[in-house]
């Protein structure tokens, strides 16, 4: 298999991990980490993409995903930390009632 | 050659820990399961050359992102439902969905294999990977700046909600943190 195919596989397992674990795993934090996790895979395609092609744009593009990712984390974490201040779990279970 | 064994290894690992992070029980180890696949990431990027994005894995991710959110465990050791029942009730439908999804974007992959040219190399170093950050994307790298400004007045907003909840009425009824961080802030207070 072609190294650039390899990692394209990584990359669409690890998405697809992340999502599976964000819709089954009940723990809020954990839910957080698939998030994580499906932004990890993202970041392994575009870089494979941008090393296949020889443009710097995938590179650039991973570094601002990074950015993203610290401040979706900075705001995530108090939000969680309210959620479980409010209702003591951190069951995802437990919050059916917020409706958007 | 080892270069290709090192790059399946550490592809493996990655797929491991993530495979981990579905089964394993309690958040810490889920963390420590994704802060293993994030180095093994890390290793990826830098034998595929990419040393720029390698070296900010580690740093980043796996030094702030992931040391904030094993914080954000230890300090919620809540002993709930979730620690003892790993999955929701939207296991299955989640498992028939995840499968379709992962069908429908193999089969498109498999349509569009074909062989790809080869890397170039020397194009990832830090000289001309911030020559082409800074200077063609200069707006994007100072808008990150706002947007991170924003994320830690948002962050701040948000722990002031908690700190006026804790101070209202609503704090007599219920006891405002959980049992074991406000153990934690006891040990604090008298260490």
């Amino acid at each position: 298999m072609d190294k650039t195919q390899f990692l394209l596989w990584v990359s669409l397992l690890l998405f697809s991990i992340g999502l599976l674990g964000l819709i089954v795993r009940r723990n809020l934090l954990v839910m957080l980490m698939c998030m994580e996790l499906m932004l990890n895979g993202v970041n392994l395609s575009l870089v494979t993409f941008a090393q296949r092609g020889g443009s710097v744009e995938g590179a650039v593009m991973v570094f601002l995903i990074f950015i993203v990712a610290a401040a979706e984390i900075a705001i995530a974490i108090p939000i969680v930390l309210l959620l479980v201040q409010h209702r003591r779990t951190l069951d995802a279970g437990a919050y059916t009632d917020l409706k958007g | 050659m080892i270069e290709n064994l090192l790059l399946v290894l550490f592809a493996s690992a990655a797929v491991m820990g993530a495979v981990l992070m579905l089964v394993l029980r309690h958040p810490m180890r889920v963390a420590l399961a994704l802060i293993a696949t994030m180095i093994s990431l890390g290793g990826v990027y830098g034998l595929l050359g990419v040393h720029v994005i390698a070296v900010f894995q580690i740093m980043i991710y796996v030094g702030a992102v992931m040391v904030f959110m094993v914080y954000a465990i230890m300090l919620l050791d809540v002993r709930d439902p979730s620690f003892t029942d790993r999955y929701s009730a939207l296991l299955w439908p989640g498992l028939a969905a995840c499968t379709v999804l992962a069908g429908v974007l193999v089969g498109s992959a498999w349509q569009g294999a074909g062989p790809v040219a080869g890397a170039t190399g020397g194009l990832f170093g830090v000289q001309p990977f911030s020559a082409v950050f800074l200077g063609r994307y200069w707006l994007y790298f100072e808008l990150t700046s706002v947007l991170l400004v924003v994320a830690v007045l948002a962050a701040v907003a948000v722990v002031q909600i908690r700190g006026r909840r804790r101070a209202g009425p609503a704090a007599d009824a219920e006891p405002a943190l959980p049992a074991g961080a406000a153990a934690g802030q006891e040990g604090v207070r008298h260490g």
